[in-house]
């Protein structure tokens, strides 16, 4: 459907065709500038974010801002730069990541080939949960994190993390393995094998794909987290984006816009990373997350 | 989507294990007992909780006196939340509508076999990567009012340019919008893009050789046939802004005052640091209501259509 446009080749279709890709370009300018700008401030000094414009190029290379961004910036009460907040990230990012993963795909497996009574039901259920406003379960879930003794810490946020991540795991699994023949597990049930062989056998060499697009989807979700963040984390263990908005916030002494650019783009650092080498994977997952999920 | 055919049978071998026919049994449902377990409690047990909470004149640690109604006949008094509740109007409302706009012309322009096409959808769709607290920094500076985009018009010659949206109670909504747009609308396009891919062609074919010419075909036949990919972005989108909560709170904290509350902050900012937990549930309860209200319809179109497939 792509060569409707080719086949006409009237002065209007040449005029048009420029007109698509001026649009297009432009438009490319428009979603790039924002990150071009912070590249820019974060490499200006005070002074010239003072005199010149969003676009102006700084006169030199001035790395001071990134330097402090990283370990001298004051993020609300100390002043230790986002580097330690970037640790808890990764911290919280990597087991809450595996956990929820291999949750999911163990869910999946059982909701496409290891049907039980209500387990039809039980995946609508989970699959409501994806859309409920996290709002609904935050006082709840603060309590029981005091409770549990997990309170402020960076387990709890794990937990909270895995717990409502399955529900999205859960569905990207479903949703692949219900393609992968239910004869196939049928017949390998007759020849005797058990449910973590066939597992490991037959399902496991196939996931590859859905395994990918299902750990990026959930790096970039729990990386990018803010409100779990903001109510479940302590002092020392926020992760980079709660520590990224107290930085931009911090309202003592001159407002330092050169060191907030640079703490963004650190913050985005690592999303973004995995877009640009596994765009397609990242694109997948945002598809499949939404139009079923 | 996801969904791909399987290879068939690789890596299956004989096992010469003997059938455990009870092991088989149990196996499956413990597997999922956790996830049930933490469904139910951490989701539906909780939406429960926040509910009976929202009937309790709770501040700041739970009580269980019942006070009827009196913490929602409270929040539709408060004037914040009302600003809060319009400003979803005005937010939700034209960022939907603008992302659905940008992404169907996006597509379709990138659909008309585009040099460089995998470039150009990459830079479209790259804020969808970084969160809403990074959009809301660079965005805070790009709109700021001295230094930002207005002090750049100046300089290019516009001297009497006036951008002062971030500073202007009245205007401060405007402000989410256009970075919530920057951040989504990339998104909407890749949705439109996988579906205009998927039309058949050969439906369009005909229509050409009936003498359609291409806007026609578009305006009369493939937009009709995404009218599927048009609903689920209409409920992601309405999604995310009933959720929003990041970008208020990095871009303007809510401010000047409260002019550009959401919801989301409401709730957090009454449940979480002022103590008022009973009316912070209460707005959390009418935000679940809104959610449901968009969802419920959807998803039973959606399972309807399953089943007549």
């Amino acid at each position: 459907m792509s060569n409707i446009a080719k086949r006409q080749t009237s002065t209007l279709d040449k005029v048009l065709r420029v007109a698509l890709y001026v649009t297009l370009l432009a438009m490319a300018f428009v979603y790039l500038a924002p990150f071009i700008v912070m590249l820019l401030t974060s490499l200006k000094d005070v002074e010239e974010i003072r005199t010149g414009t969003l676009l102006s190029l700084p006169a030199s290379l001035d790395f001071y801002a990134w330097g402090k961004a990283w370990s001298g910036a004051c993020t609300g009460g100390t002043c230790e730069g986002i580097a330690p907040y970037f640790l808890n990230s990764f911290q919280i990012v990597i087991p809450a990541v595996l956990i929820s993963t291999i949750v999911g795909a163990l869910n999946g497996y059982v909701i496409s080939h290891w049907k039980f009574r209500g387990s039809n039901f039980f995946f609508a259920a989970l699959l409501l949960g994806c859309f409920i406003p996290f709002q609904v379960i935050l006082l709840p879930m603060a309590k029981t994190l005091g409770w549990l003794g997990v309170a402020n810490t960076t387990s709890g946020l794990v937990f909270v993390h895995v717990v409502y991540g399955v529900a999205f795991t859960t569905l990207f699994f479903r949703n692949f393995y219900q393609a992968v023949p239910a004869e196939l597990v049928k017949a390998a049930r007759l020849d005797g094998a058990g449910f973590f062989t066939i597992f490991y056998r037959i399902i496991l060499p196939i996931s590859t794909p859905i395994i990918v697009v299902t750990i990026i989807w959930q790096f970039t979700q729990i990386w990018n987290d803010f409100l779990f963040g903001v109510a479940f984390s302590g002092f020392d263990t926020q992760p980079v984006t709660v520590a990224l908005n107290n930085l931009v916030n911090t309202s003592f002494g001159g407002k330092e816009y050169n060191v907030d650019m640079a703490a963004a783009i650190i913050a985005a650092l690592p999303t973004l990373l995995v877009y640009v080498l596994a765009g397609k994977y990242f694109v997948r997952g945002l598809t499949a997350g939404a139009v079923k999920g | 989507m996801t969904t791909k055919s399987a290879n068939s049978g690789s890596g299956m071998t004989q096992s010469r294990r003997p059938a455990r026919l009870s092991l088989a049994d149990w196996m499956p449902k413990l597997v999922m007992a956790p996830t049930v377990i933490t469904t139910i409690v951490c989701i539906y047990g909780y939406m429960i909780w926040t509910a009976v909470l929202s009937f309790t004149n709770s501040r700041m640690l739970p009580t269980y006196k019942f006070v009827g109604t009196a913490q929602y006949e409270r929040l539709f008094e408060n004037d914040r939340w009302l600003v809060a509740l319009s400003n979803l109007g005005v937010f939700g409302g034209l960022f939907i509508l603008i992302c659905l706009f940008l992404g169907v012309m996006l597509a379709i322009f990138l659909d008309q076999k585009i040099r460089a096409e995998g470039a150009i959808r990459t830079i479209y769709l790259y804020p969808m990567a970084i969160s809403f607290i990074v959009t809301g920094t660079a965005w805070k500076w790009l709109l700021n009012p001295t230094n930002g985009i207005e002090k750049m018009m100046i300089e290019f010659g516009f001297e009497d340019f006036k951008f002062n949206w971030l500073s202007d109670p009245d205007m401060v909504v405007y402000c989410l919008v256009i970075a919530a747009v920057w951040q989504a609308s990339g998104f909407v396009m890749a949705l439109f893009l996988a579906g205009l891919r998927g039309v058949d062609g050969e439906m369009i074919k005909a229509a050409q050789l009936d003498g359609a010419g291409i806007f026609t075909t578009y305006r009369r036949i493939i937009l009709p046939s995404l009218k599927p990919v048009f609903f689920s972005a209409l409920v992601i989108l309405s999604h995310i802004a009933i959720k929003s909560f990041d970008l208020v709170a990095s871009l303007t904290n809510g401010g000047p005052g409260y002019s550009s509350d959401l919801p989301a902050n409401f709730m957090y900012t009454h449940a979480f640091n002022r103590s008022q937990m009973g009316l912070g549930s209460a707005s959390a309860m009418v935000m679940l209501g809104c959610v449901l209200a968009i969802l419920i319809p959807y998803l039973y179109s959606e399972l309807r259509g399953e089943r007549h497939e």
